[in-house]
């Protein structure tokens, strides 16, 4: 049996920082495993800019942000195996992984750091009824026919969805000389940033539909057009707003699911909210020595901040090696309030915040002019004016350390409140 | 007086911003950075865009290498710099960088290599 220190799972941005952050505190012996053929997972197809203004401090495309952790964990001298599937996490953090040159593997792991990501939903997510035909693709498989493969996919486009990847690729269908004929969404306000409706859709005269959804899918071999009709409050289309658009391509952007059928079967318990691992303050999952962290928690929308999330999972899973972690002590639950979706992390162990306690959350609607009130039982700690909020923008809250007292059964709560005028 | 409502693209705060001008000045309240400023400015008197896409690579793992404009050009040439970035095919091995063409359409900004391959 193969015997590492920790072993990272994915070989994304997530888990690229993460095995270079538990190096930098001491953990030599790592392992990466990466499905992939190289490193840098999604980031690869995201050639698009906007990378990279936190971390860098410069605006990055995805291969370049991705290239510069690749470098850095290549100069690191850590290991990794790429076109290895992991197939089970079993007892006492042994894991199963196959690959065609080693075969199976079982590995024995001091720490686990979950780093798998994220994946789209596809036409079956939605239930699209009717025929099957060719023409169908979610955005990101589009992405990477277009950016990697060298495909076009399609010449007269409509996207479902106006989540970032969505956005991104109306733009990029356009720039490659494809029509982009109509983004709908079915909420009220947009899935992806504001400034990706803005260089994405406005820029290119890109109408964008929102309370909308596809009513029905035209063709048989290959699509021939789509209906797109106006929806109601209750999300029932209205009769009368149909509208037919004759294209050859649809783009479907309706969200992201983080991939944890590996934690699932390794008993780790989920947040049926983010469909992430519930985690505590160090990134570790329910299963000690199991830490997660990226978009198999949440799903981040800037890889910024998957990287700072990651590197603390790093930090921690080496701390852990290290036996740095207090696993006595209170233990504090952090609650969403009014107009607060989630939280991550969902619990906390004040002894082992380091400086300050991030929360990581997002907002359940669209809002403007409100106060983000943090209470630590129901004591105000922290209180912040907030112009605009909406659920495609990720929100964070920085605690610091010494406001942490906890008592028994203590719970920290995030809550929104209008903003008196 | 003019009024103009933006969204500042340069980065993902997205603020929103409000640009008056008033005898050729422009004022620009709303951003959280001095780069929202100078981008409300910038946005209605000359906008520009860095393009991001890639080019046909041959003998490399993927088929096509990803490049981007080292600065933002003018808007309004986006589609000649595509036009003309689709004439362009390199070789493996080019690296992160590297100059893929010299002074796009007369911008003056180069054409680069946005990975290794």
């Amino acid at each position: 049996m193969l015997k590492y220190d920790i072993v990272v799972v994915g070989g994304g941005p997530a888990g690229l920082a993460a095995a270079i952050e538990a190096k930098k505190n001491g953990v030599d012996n790592i392992l990466v495993i990466e499905r992939d053929r190289e490193l840098g997972g999604i980031l690869q197809q995201c050639i698009h800019n906007g990378f990279g203004l936190h971390v860098f401090k410069e605006e990055l495309t995805g291969p370049e942000y991705a290239e510069k952790f690749i470098v850095e964990l290549k100069e690191m001298g850590i290991e990794y195996k790429l076109d290895t599937m992991v197939l089970e996490i079993g007892e006492e953090r042994v894991i199963s992984a196959i690959n065609t040159e080693d075969g199976f593997m079982s590995i024995k792991a001091g720490a686990i750091i979950l780093s798998m990501g994220c994946r789209e939903r596809t036409r079956g997510a939605i239930s699209i009824p009717g025929y099957r035909p060719a023409g169908v693709f979610t955005a990101g498989t589009a992405q990477r026919f277009v950016n990697m493969e060298g495909y076009m996919v399609g010449k007269k486009v409509v996207i479902l969805g106006s989540g970032d990847i969505g956005l991104i690729m109306a733009r990029r269908m356009t720039l490659e000389g494809a029509q982009v004929l109509a983004v709908a969404e079915l909420m009220p306000f947009s899935g992806g940033l504001t400034r990706n409706i803005v260089q994405c859709l406005e820029d290119y005269d890109i109408p964008l539909y929102l309370s909308h959804t596809l009513m029905e899918i035209k063709g048989k071999d290959r699509v021939e057009g789509v209906v797109i009709a106006e929806v109601d409050k209750n999300r029932k289309p209205i009769k009368g707003t149909e509208k037919y658009y004759d294209c050859d391509t649809l783009l479907l952007s309706v969200g992201l699911i983080p991939e944890n059928e590996i934690s699932k079967n390794a008993g780790i318990k989920l947040d049926p909210i983010t469909s992430g691992p519930i985690v505590n303050e160090s990134m570790e999952t329910s299963i000690e020595g199991v830490f997660a962290c990226g978009n198999v928690v949440h799903v981040h929308d800037l890889v910024d901040f998957v990287t700072a999330e990651s590197k603390r999972a790093g930090k921690n899973a080496a701390r852990y090696i290290k036996k740095e972690i207090k696993c006595e002590g209170k233990i504090a639950k952090t609650e969403p309030g009014d107009g607060i979706r989630y939280i991550v992390p969902h619990m906390v162990r004040p002894e082992n915040v380091d400086g300050t306690l991030d929360l990581s959350m997002r907002v359940d609607n669209v809002y403007k002019d409100m106060n983000m009130i943090v209470k630590l039982n129901g004591k105000e700690i922290k209180r912040m004016k907030k112009k605009h909020l909406a659920p495609g923008e990720m929100e964070s809250v920085k605690i610091k350390k010494e406001d942490l007292v906890f008592k028994e059964d203590t719970v920290i709560t995030v809550h929104l409140e209008k903003e008196e005028a | 007086m003019e009024k103009h409502q933006l969204i500042c693209i340069v980065c993902p705060m997205g603020c929103h911003l409000e640009v008056t001008k008033e005898n050729s000045e422009y004022n620009v309240t709303g951003n959280k950075c001095p780069r929202g400023e100078k981008y409300g400015v910038k946005e209605l008197t000359n906008p520009t865009r860095v393009v991001t896409t890639t080019v046909k690579i041959k003998d490399g793992l993927l088929n096509r290498l990803p490049v981007k404009t080292k600065e933002a050009i003018p808007k309004e040439k986006l589609f000649d710099c595509m036009k003309f970035i689709d004439s362009i095919e390199v070789k493996s091995p080019v690296c992160v960088g590297d100059i893929i063409a010299k002074d796009i359409l007369g911008t003056g900004v180069d054409l680069v290599a946005a990975r290794s391959m």
